[in-house]
Order: C-alpha cells, then sequence, then structure tokens
C-alpha cells in the first residue's frame, strides 16, 4: 500500500500490474499512465484483457502484481471520484426497478449506511438523466428500455456521481447509432470539461475520431500515448495480428501520422 | 366446524399463526433469492437441513427444538460453502454446485435419520416427520421463535434495504462504490436460510424450497417495483400459509404443509396467467388486439386504394370485394371501422352485398397509415 501521493498529476497511474485466472495470465506486467483532462481509448482483440484492466483498476479483479494510483491515491481512497459504466449486459434488465432508481443508485455510496435517498437525490438523478436526455424516461420500468437507452442510463447512473475520472466499460456495444453519437457528444463535453474519460472501445473505424489518448492492449501494453503517434499500422497489426487486415482496410493502409489537430478536425465531420 | 370454532382451536391457532409467519418471512426474503437468480438456492439449503436436524438430534439425545434447528442452520450454512468452493475453484457452474451440493447432504440427511431410526431411542419418533413437516406439532414456544427470527429478518431487511436491493440489481457496481458485496451476499443467504429453518417443521425439508421460490415468482408477475413486489410476496406468503392451514384443519387427516405449497401455487398459476402486462393471457389478448388491429388498419387502406385508383373518394366498395381481396370475411373489421367513423354503409346491390364507402376521417386516417409505412407504392 501506499501512504504517501505517488504519481499524483496523472489521473490514472498503473504499475507492473499482472492478473491471472487460475494460472493464465490475462494481464501480464501492464505499465500505463493517462494523464487529467484527456479522453483516452483502451483497444485490443477479444480476450486482450480490457475489461479486466478496468475491473482491476476498479479494485473488482485482485491482481496478482502491482498498484494502480488514481491521481495519486488508491482507488479506495479516490472512489467518491471516480465513476463507472459497466457493460451493459452485466445486469439483469427485467429487475423491478424504474430508471430514476436505477440512476439514483449512483448516489448509494455518498449515502453511507442507513440514509434513504430524498428530494435532493431524486433532482441529481433527474439531472443526470437529462444530460443523457432521458428525463422523460425517468419512471419508465427498465425492463422497457432499448439497448441504447439502457447504455444511457448506465452512463447517468456514473454522471450522478459528478466526478473527475469516468471508465466506460465498451458504451458503444449494441447501441444505435445516434444514441452512439450522443454518447460521444457527452463524453467529449466531459473532457472539456476538465474530468479525465477512459473508454474501453471495440470498434478501430472510429479510434482516431473519438479519442484523443490511446492504449493498445493485448494482454501487455502494445503501445501508449497521444492517438496519432500510437493508432499506426504496426501497433494495430502487433496487437491484433492476421485479423487487422479484415478489420479495417483503409484507416490502417494510411499509416501516416496525424497531428492531434486534424484528429479534432476530424471530430467535426460526423 | 364453523371458521370461527376453527380460529378459536388452540392447536389451530399455533398452526396458522405459525404458517403466517412463515409465509411473511420466506416470502420477503425469496424475492432477493429469486432476482438474484438463486431460486435454487433454497432447495439446497433446506434439503441440506436434513443431516444438521439429525445431528442435532444425536448431540441432545432428545428431540430438542433449538439444537436441530442449530444444526439445521449449520449444515445449511455448510452446504452453500460447499457449493460457492464448487463454483469458484472448478468449472462447475452454480445449477450444478447446487444440485450437487443438494443431493450430497440430502443423502447424507437421510443415512443419519435411518441410523438414528434403527437405534431403537424412544425420542426418535417423528423425526422423519421433518421431510414432509408436521404442522400440527406446532408449539407456543415455536411461534416465539419463529417469531423472532421474522422479526430479526424483517428488521434487517428494512435497515439494509438500499444497500440489498444495489447488490441484487449490481454486485460489481455496488463493489465499486464501497459496498461490502460479499458481507450483504452471505447476509441475504443466511437469512434464506434462517427462513428454511423457520419452515422446516411445518413444510418440511423436501417443499420448503417453494415457499421461498412461489410468493416471489407470483409477486413479480403483478408489480414493477421492488418495495412493492416485497410487500405484496410477504402478503402472498401469508396468505398462503393461512389458507393451507384453515383447509388442512378442515378437512380430515389433510397434510398442512403440502396444502400451504398447493396454495402458493395457485397464486403463483393465477399470477402467471392472468398479471396485468407479464401475465400469459395478457399477452396473448394483446397480441389478438394488435392482430385484429392491424386488420382493420389493412382493410382500411385497401378502400383508400381503391378509391383512388377509381379516383373517386367516395367510391363504394363492395363487401364481397374486400373478402375475396383478403380471401376471408373482413366483415368484423368492416364493422370496428364502421364504430370508429371511419367508414360507412351505402346501400345494398343486386346481390343483397353490402357496399362500403370512406368518411373523410377515414381518409385522413389511412393516408396517415400509408405515410407513417413510408414507401411511396400507394396502390
Amino acid at each position: 500500500m501506499i501512504d504517501t501521493p505517488h504519481e499524483p498529476h496523472l489521473a490514472l497511474h498503473v504499475e507492473d500490474l499482472t492478473v491471472s485466472y487460475q494460472s493464465k495470465p490475462v494481464l501480464w506486467d501492464i505499465d500505463f499512465d493517462i494523464p487529467p483532462g484527456v479522453l483516452a481509448g483502451i483497444i485490443g482483440p477479444n480476450g486482450a484483457g480490457k475489461s479486466t484492466l478496468i475491473k482491476t483498476i476498479l479494485g473488482l479483479v485482485k491482481p496478482v502484481a502491482g498498484h494502480v494510483t488514481i491521481f495519486g491515491d488508491t482507488y479506495r481512497k479516490q472512489r467518491r471520484h471516480v465513476g463507472y459504466v459497466p457493460q451493459r449486459t452485466s445486469v439483469d434488465w427485467d429487475f423491478p426497478t424504474t430508471v430514476l432508481d436505477v440512476v439514483t443508485m449512483g448516489l448509494y455510496g455518498h449515502l453511507g449506511w442507513f440514509r434513504r435517498p430524498g428530494r435532493r437525490e431524486r433532482d441529481e438523478a433527474l439531472d443526470a438523466l437529462a444530460m443523457v436526455n432521458m428525463q422523460d424516461f425517468a419512471r419508465r420500468q427498465i425492463s422497457q428500455l432499448s439497448g441504447g437507452q439502457q447504455q444511457r442510463v448506465f452512463i447517468a447512473r456514473a454522471l450522478v456521481q459528478k466526478a473527475d475520472v469516468y471508465f466506460l466499460d465498451e458504451p458503444m456495444a449494441g447501441v444505435d447509432a445516434t444514441t452512439e453519437r450522443a454518447i460521444i457528444d457527452l463524453l467529449h463535453r466531459l473532457r472539456d470539461e476538465g474530468k479525465t474519460v477512459i473508454v474501453v472501445h471495440h470498434d478501430l473505424q472510429t479510434v482516431r475520431r473519438y479519442f484523443d489518448w490511446l492504449m493498445i492492449l493485448n494482454v501487455r501494453v502494445i503501445s501508449q500515448g497521444p492517438v496519432e503517434q500510437v493508432y499506426t499500422g504496426p501497433n494495430l497489426r502487433q496487437a491484433y495480428g492476421g485479423q487487422i487486415a479484415l478489420l479495417d482496410g483503409q484507416a490502417v493502409m494510411q499509416d501516416q501520422p496525424t497531428t492531434k489537430r486534424d484528429a479534432t478536425a476530424n471530430h467535426g465531420e460526423r | 366446524m364453523s371458521l370461527l370454532a376453527l380460529l378459536s382451536d388452540y392447536t389451530i391457532q399455533n398452526v396458522v399463526i405459525g404458517a403466517a409467519l412463515l409465509g411473511l418471512v420466506s416470502g420477503t426474503l425469496g424475492c432477493f433469492a429469486v432476482l438474484r437468480k438463486q431460486s435454487l438456492l433454497g432447495d439446497t439449503l433446506s434439503h441440506a437441513a436434513l443431516p444438521g436436524i439429525c445431528l442435532g438430534f444425536l448431540v441432545a439425545g432428545t428431540r430438542d427444538i433449538a439444537s436441530m434447528l442449530t444444526g439445521a442452520l449449520i449444515t445449511g450454512t455448510l452446504a452453500a460453502l460447499v457449493m460457492l468452493v464448487l463454483t469458484r475453484h472448478s468449472r462447475l457452474k452454480t445449477d450444478a454446485g447446487l444440485g450437487i451440493s443438494l443431493s450430497l447432504s440430502f443423502a447424507l440427511g437421510v443415512v443419519l435419520l435411518t441410523y438414528i431410526q434403527g437405534t431403537n431411542n424412544a425420542a426418535q419418533g417423528g423425526l422423519d416427520s421433518f421431510l414432509f413437516g408436521q404442522a400440527a406439532a406446532t408449539l407456543r414456544s415455536d411461534l416465539w421463535i419463529m417469531g423472532g427470527i421474522t422479526l430479526a429478518a424483517l428488521a434487517l431487511v428494512m435497515l439494509f434495504w438500499k444497500e440489498f436491493k444495489l447488490v441484487s440489481f449490481d454486485p460489481a457496481f455496488a463493489a465499486t462504490r464501497g459496498l461490502p458485496v460479499a458481507t450483504l451476499e452471505t447476509g441475504l443467504t443466511v437469512m434464506v436460510s434462517l427462513a428454511v429453518v423457520v419452515g422446516l417443521q411445518m413444510v418440511g425439508v423436501v417443499l420448503m424450497a417453494a415457499m421461498v421460490i412461489a410468493p416471489a415468482v407470483a409477486a413479480r408477475q403483478w408489480t414493477h417495483r421492488l418495495g412493492t413486489m416485497v410487500l405484496l410476496s410477504a402478503l402472498i406468503g401469508i396468505a398462503s400459509g393461512v389458507f393451507g392451514a384453515l383447509i388442512s384443519a378442515m378437512g380430515r387427516g389433510l397434510a398442512t404443509g403440502p396444502l400451504i405449497i398447493l396454495s402458493a401455487s395457485v397464486l403463483v398459476v393465477i399470477s402467471l396467467l392472468f398479471a396485468p402486462g407479464r401475465g400469459f393471457v395478457w399477452s396473448l389478448l394483446s397480441q389478438w388486439r394488435a392482430r385484429r388491429h392491424l386488420r382493420s388498419q389493412q382493410v382500411l387502406t385497401t378502400l383508400y386504394r381503391l378509391a383512388m385508383e377509381h379516383k373517386d373518394t367516395t367510391y363504394r366498395t363492395q363487401q364481397g370485394m374486400v373478402d375475396t381481396y383478403y380471401g376471408i370475411g373482413t366483415r368484423l373489421s368492416l364493422a370496428r371501422l364502421q364504430k370508429n367513423g371511419l367508414v360507412r354503409l351505402r346501400g345494398q346491390d343486386a346481390l343483397q352485398q353490402p357496399g362500403w364507402e370512406l368518411t373523410t376521417d377515414g381518409i385522413t386516417e389511412a393516408q396517415r397509415i400509408l405515410d407513417g409505412l413510408g414507401h411511396g407504392d400507394r396502390r
């Protein structure tokens, strides 16, 4: 355990992290840092350990070795400043509860034991719902939501915490194009407000348009840094092996490093 | 015997109060077990109670209810642990783990039971009543134990309401918020085994699981809120308990435990069939309504397209024509459209066939439907 702040200027600092299920290493000696105020993507092939990495950072999976700090402190101490959006499919959406109730769950940690959520918590939850444009669904039973709406409710549950660092696990998986657009706009807005947003992502086509920081993972860290330096053919080929040609033709073949300005200009195009 | 006479009977009072307490506690806790997809857990816990009861008897040397229930609680918890170890450290899934744990402990229980019966201990008489329960043997002192356990469980559920809710819905998220998920989940499991212990004497180890699952499943059908579901489940539990106990008191020699379970099952079947929104009959009905609505819409647009084809908005379509077009009678659809003011009858032809024409509302509606379909072909 770390007593003094360690790398306090970094939003996220991961050092020597190794995780294994049974004897098989899922993450091997991960060193990786994310500066504050960026929208960072984590990409890698299936089984690369992307979700496991996030779960380990959040203390859901115990690492074999290594440590993690968020703004210089352990996750346990920074918990209130970290928002988490798990994969949408990780829960049963037939649970008997309403949209507003699910979003309010984001505040249970702040409330502490025995205290029930009241009017203030309700208003905060409604504000968070408005941020994802779901305020009209507050009273809706969650089993009636579409995939995209479920995802937005989960994001609202993280937003309601007013955190400084957000982790999102595949927020674009199985949502419609409109929702994806709305989500990425929201994430850019959060980034512009100075928050740090870390997203596990699976769609290579959109990486350069969406993110300004990137980490390519395949059990080990393949590459990390500003997206224009990291998103290169050799790096992707190293992570994805033979799959890459099928996955993405043009983006990889271009292979010219773009400047950050270009990357942001691309955001405007769509 | 009249109901009043029944209720003033001391033994029957005990049974009814006991059954109500059992329904209350198992209905409440069952909701969390069912929502956490651990319906089978109740089954495993109750079967695992049998060896505990026998061991409790062997230790006490007599039918001491406290030591037998303590034994049941211990072996129940052990069985749950065995299940956890099996699923955590092998490739077994939860259902297989529960199944193995269940049959193992029940086999052990039956072996112990037959061993005790072979010892010719006079006190062992009626020990096998724990298999199917023996409600009539409920004593006033048992009620105090049952009431205490029920009260404690209800207090815990109310105190940790939001924590239990979050852990049941999304345990991983709960952990990231700093909730002690393992402790809360263990708490829920221990409380379910307490509920099982409460019911052992009345319902027996074999049927106890139903008492945990049935009220919750029935209640889930009627509501979309956890609070209402738990309340309703508790009420359904109490109702089945009281109802089963009363029927058994009125009939001759009918076993109480199975009657309680049957009462609960009747409520489950009713809920599965008729609950609005989720019930089977309900969804059939709404499917049928949707189909009828679609058929009317189709007939309406057909009339509209015929009118357009003849460039005459007051075009009179013969009933027989529409019937032939669809290959079935459309009389009912047309009658519905007429009732909604979208078409009107206009005279009969030589063959006594009614003719139909669109009203202005009908034309607007048909245009709206076709626009909604969004393709250019209006024919």
